[in-house]
């Protein structure tokens, strides 16, 4: 059973598809609270974990899930302060990416591959890794489906939550959570600056099929599924970087769902 | 027993005193409302009950066996959230199909199970919260301006619902309004709120009050005139069951209070 990870191409196969079912259930969560940018934000902080993770010579999973989960709870806990989000959210995005790069380049004598983490490497993925993304990916899924009821009360409403008992608050640090776990292990499959997207797409282009909450998951995780399969192949055939032909993929499967959803409601307003 | 009991409850925001020593208790099967101007804190007082709102002083006490229905002001879901209506009553926990459809019939909202929530019109939309509020068979009804964005005939309609209910699960009603005549008339009391108590008592103890004509002026007194004269007629029959079928007339008559009041006068 264990030959059938030897093949490096079918452990990117599973190290691809495992992420994407983890990221699209809590994708959706990412654009129904609109929280496109707090998952930009983590991400990037990301490699910011890489740089320490090499510097004090622990794993890099370790390294980028602490940062993450830093920089998650810092964002989730100023947001509903009263800062302007977007604008603070950008500023911590974009400057803890600029950080994390400078703190790589101090990193003498280790040789690294920046590439590989801002845009993944999921033809190196090992048996190790693979471990790793499943077991995290797992705990992701196993999360939200314990508490799926109660995250979505508090994302429809807050007050609606509190009034059956509910602690919004909760929810949010396990949405925070869930999220920095899905930066650690997405960042060998697709890289830093691509995290969001995988969450995002998958997501976005299920909206239009999709009549209940649960579907749209459902949807978007056989979206990401497909997108990383059918990226990895493209990406052989084609010679391109993986991480970002799985993107493209998804990419163009939200414009074919986003162009099917367009002529549909031209249909209905027509009919009427 | 009060199902819910303030007491001395202050509520700061930042440097802004909100509520400052506020009391009020809920008895079993009483309606209140709560009426104030904007800002006054009504919506925090609310939010306080239902415990989203912390105290900066004071204590909020529910009874042991309390079970809080709310209708929150408005409620937005985002248009990327596919819901229909069956899901949503299934939030957060799961009815069975026949609950789900008995309480959108109690809310009059029957027909609406398989709609997508985005797509309702604004009297559907509270209808639709409303039964939500009832699945868990609530003794203490909360709605927060529930009728905003209704028209007169519509958020009428939407009073006399929450009549008949309340008529069919016999719970304490607390709720907030700016549509002072036609609340005032369906309530056992008032409780006036500009930051703190201003006044509170029957209905109509609280229009005559100094302090309830300071902030509103004396223009609600026609449709309070209007009201009163409805209510006498009712409290003849001392309450009970007949309550139910005269209260939807006075609110009905309420709808067009504003043409009639110049008559009362």
């Amino acid at each position: 059973m264990m030959s059938l990870f030897d093949s490096f191409l079918l452990r990117a196969a599973f190290a691809g598809t495992g992420v994407a079912l983890a990221a699209a259930p809590l994708g959706c969560f990412v654009v129904w609270r609109r929280m496109a940018y707090f998952g930009d934000a983590t991400a990037h902080a990301s490699i910011l974990g890489v740089a320490l993770a090499l510097g004090f010579q622990v794993p890099i999973f370790a390294g980028v899930l602490i940062v993450s989960l830093l920089m998650a709870t810092a964002v989730s806990s100023l947001s509903g302060r009263g800062f302007a989000m977007d604008t603070l959210l950008g500023v911590l995005a974009h400057s803890s990416l600029a950080f994390g790069l400078v703190a790589v380049s101090f990193l003498q004598g280790v040789r690294i591959d920046l590439m590989a983490y801002l845009f993944g490497d999921i033809l190196a993925v090992s048996r190790l890794d693979l471990a790793v993304i499943w077991g995290g990916a797992a705990l992701v899924l196993v999360m939200l489906w314990a508490r799926w009821s109660a995250l979505l009360t508090a994302t429809l409403s807050p007050d609606l939550a509190y009034a059956a008992g509910l602690n919004p608050k909760r929810e949010q640090l396990i949405l925070t959570i869930a999220l920095a776990l899905v930066v650690a292990v997405a960042i060998k499959v697709v890289g830093v600056l691509l995290i969001s997207a995988l969450l995002l797409i998958p997501a976005a282009a299920a909206r239009p099929f999709a009549s209940t909450p649960e579907r749209m998951a459902f949807i978007a995780a056989g979206i990401g599924m497909l997108s990383a399969l059918a990226g990895l192949q493209l990406s052989f055939v084609f010679d391109t970087p993986t991480g970002p032909t799985i993107v493209c993929f998804a990419a163009v499967v939200f414009a074919l769902a986003s162009l099917v959803d367009l002529v549909r409601q031209q249909r209905v307003s027509a009919s009427h | 027993m009060s199902l819910i009991a303030l007491k001395n409850l202050s509520v700061r925001y930042g440097g802004n005193t909100v509520l400052s020593n506020v009391t009020l208790a809920i008895n079993p099967g009483e309606i209140v409302t709560i009426v104030g101007p904007n800002g006054s804190g009504k919506s925090t007082l609310l939010r306080s009950v239902i415990g989203a709102q912390k105290p900066s002083k004071g204590s909020v006490s529910h009874s042991p066996d309390l079970r809080i229905g709310y209708v929150p002001q408005k409620l937005h879901i985002d248009p990327t959230l596919p819901i229909t209506v069956r899901r949503f009553l299934s939030l957060p926990d799961k009815v069975s199909d026949q609950q789900a459809a008995d309480a959108l019939e109690q809310a009059g909202a029957g027909q609406l199970a398989s709609r997508q929530m985005a797509g309702l019109s604004g009297g559907q939309f509270q209808r639709v919260l409303l039964a939500r509020a009832l699945l868990c068979a609530p003794n203490l009804l909360i709605l927060d301006e529930a009728t905003q964005g209704l028209d007169q005939p519509g958020s009428a309609a939407f009073y006399q619902q929450i009549e008949a209910v309340r008529q069919s699960l016999g719970c304490a009603i607390l709720m907030v309004s700016h549509e002072l005549h036609v609340v005032m008339a369906a309530s056992d009391r008032v409780v006036c709120l500009n930051g703190h108590i201003c006044c509170e008592g029957e209905p109509e103890h609280v229009a005559s009050a100094p302090e309830y004509r300071a902030l509103f002026g004396s223009g609600t007194q026609g449709a309070l005139a209007l009201y009163r004269h409805e209510h006498n007629h009712s409290h003849d029959h001392s309450c009970g069951h007949d309550h139910g079928k005269d209260a939807p007339s006075a609110l009905q008559s309420d709808a067009a209070g504003s043409d009639r009041k110049e008559l009362q006068r």
